[in-house]
């Protein structure tokens, strides 16, 4: 027995007050996501080709690299937040604070590995 | 009074509980394909490092991609991704306040799932060279 009151008891373990600033962001990314996806999908499936030759030349256009490399970002950060919300409601303690670090670190590898290949080919 | 049975309340039912219905089912799978198309994006950054840096790992990167199982993957890929954003903008319309009923909900997944697969079935259909 805690004879203390339900108010008191909560107050400092509640909320980060982060929870709505996350999902504005999610709202961000999901409207960004109406452009970048359908442009991601187009100008991967233009330049996807097996001759080498002509994807260097089409990644060293500044369109194509520039569209890829933004919508690379968009779409790597929106799935890297939707990744962290699944491992908030399912995972605890210790392991949830360690996959979350995985997840960023994982998302943020991603995205520069992207846009060193983009880069090197464009310039 | 507060501190009776602290922690070991009993659960609102949960999903093993439910019919599977539309709306549970088309919100899961928003979820799920999040985390699919992130798991499935080093595919895509590999694709673009190996073009990046040398023509022997670009010709295995685009023959593992190009292959009879890559091809599927790539296409479970565009599914999930346009899957994903349909079902953002969803939330997106619900967010700003609009469509905020069952009905209307069940007919936006119907439209999600029907949509995805149209998006699919073309890049298919491009990828096995029926349309050039």
């Amino acid at each position: 027995m805690n004879y203390v009151t339900d108010r008191k008891r909560a107050a400092g373990s509640g909320s980060g007050r982060q929870g709505t600033h996350h999902h504005w962001q999610m709202m961000m990314t999901s409207m960004l996501l109406v452009i970048a996806v359908p442009a991601f999908l187009i100008t991967l499936g233009i330049g996807f080709s097996e001759d080498h030759d002509a994807v260097m030349a089409y990644f060293a256009r500044p369109v194509p690299a520039l569209v890829t490399g933004l919508s690379l970002i968009v779409i790597v950060i929106h799935t890297m937040r939707e990744t962290h919300a699944a491992i908030e409601d399912y995972v605890h303690g210790v392991a949830e604070k360690i996959l979350l670090v995985v997840v960023t670190a994982f998302s943020y590898t991603l995205i520069a590995i992207g846009l060193f290949a983009l880069a090197k080919m464009a310039l | 009074m507060a501190d009776v049975n602290r922690g070991a309340r009993p659960l609102s039912p949960h999903l093993q509980v439910y019919r599977p219905q539309w709306t549970s089912m088309s919100s899961i799978l928003v979820r799920l394909t999040g985390i699919g198309c992130l798991l499935l994006m080093p595919l895509v950054v590999i694709w673009l490092l190996t073009a990046s840096s040398s023509e022997t790992g670009f010709a295995r990167a685009h023959g593992l991609l190009s292959s009879w199982v890559g091809s599927l993957v790539v296409l479970g890929g565009v599914w999930a991704l346009t899957y994903h954003m349909l079902g953002r903008l969803r939330h997106v319309i619900w967010d700003f306040g609009f469509l905020v009923d069952v009905p209307v909900s069940e007919k936006m997944a119907y439209g999600m799932v029907v949509a995805a697969t149209l998006v699919t079935v073309i890049v298919a259909l491009f990828q096995f060279g029926v349309i050039q």
